[in-house]
């Protein structure tokens, strides 16, 4: 498999996906118009990493902005996590959020009890 | 036509503008915006949770218009997506306005989706939030029918809106946010 490293625009977020060391990041603003495009080859790609995972993966989430056009998607990248945990597979998701900012922490919340994988909440102090 | 808008436009702009806009909506007219506000808010004395909650909220607010307005067509012109925004401030409260034309048959299930909103509470429109999120599917535009839910929960407060009737296809929907200068 393919690693995977996107980089940052002012609206969507740095991906970086390494299949070897199960390492996933997702970093920055995910604002698009339209999140589909965006990220159809990133759950492809999780889709195929699921069938041979690492025997841990960690996936650091440390977004400033999103909006709910980028909701949805990033919910289906929630539920390919959760079949890796479902196969019995290893997985740790880090939320983070900045101090002030309730909304995100309620935002990774609602996908925690959404999708059966427990997440730790990270505040990033400055 | 260019009277109805202005007429509906004046109606929008009060208040200590920030930003206000008249005219065809396109993703570059909105991303242009976007970046303006952004670097406005940078120089701004507000709180940066205030700040960032207003440009959430702002995005949010703008490309739900620009998903949502519906074509029109001008006196001679060609179809055009016309709408108005205004991002102004008025006693601690940040307003913004948008507008925008809207079949006359579509305003009805709009007006019954913010009614329904307004009417949850804050657990409630928590819970909607996430029943949304997790079981509808994108609509052809795009838009994930999250965008009200999503706006009244970060804002906390009721959203005010207002049709005026144009034609007998066509409204003009016009949709008041406020954000709190205080949290």
């Amino acid at each position: 498999m393919e690693l995977i490293n996107i980089e940052g625009t002012p609206k969507t977020p740095t991906v970086t996906m390494n299949p070897t060391s199960g390492a996933i990041e997702i970093k920055g603003r995910s604002i698009p118009e339209n999140s589909i495009e965006f990220y159809k080859p990133i759950v492809d790609w999780l889709e195929e990493y699921n069938q041979g995972p690492a025997a841990k993966t960690v996936v650091n989430v440390q977004l400033e902005y999103f909006n709910t056009s980028s909701s949805k998607c990033i919910l289906d990248v929630f539920k390919k996590l959760e079949n890796l945990k479902k196969n019995q597979k290893e997985v740790v998701i880090n939320w983070y959020y900045e101090e002030d900012d309730e909304d995100m922490l309620e935002a990774g919340e609602d996908y925690e009890s959404i999708i059966k994988v427990p997440f730790k909440m990270i505040q990033i102090v400055d | 036509m260019s009277f109805f808008l202005n007429d509906c436009y004046d109606r929008m702009n009060k208040g200590e503008v920030i930003v206000a806009y008249k005219g065809a909506i396109s993703a570059d007219v909105i991303s242009n915006t976007l970046s303006l506000i952004e670097s406005k808010l940078e120089e701004a004395s507000e709180q940066t949770g205030v700040k960032k909650k207003l440009y959430n909220v702002l995005v949010e607010s703008l490309q739900n218009l620009f998903h949502h307005v519906d074509a029109i067509n001008g006196e001679g012109e060609s179809e055009t997506n016309y709408g108005a925004f205004v991002l102004a401030k008025q006693d601690q409260i940040f307003r913004i306005s948008t507008g925008n034309f809207i079949r006359t048959d579509k305003s009805k299930i709009l007006q019954e989706k913010i009614d329904k909103i307004n009417s949850l509470s804050k657990e409630e429109l928590k819970d909607f939030y996430k029943f949304v999120l997790n079981n509808q599917s994108f609509s052809a535009k795009g838009g994930g029918g999250l965008g009200l839910i999503d706006i009244a929960r970060k804002t906390g407060n009721k959203l005010d809106y207002k049709f005026y009737n144009y034609n007998t296809d066509f409204d003009f929907f016009n949709l008041n946010v406020f954000i709190n200068e205080k949290e």
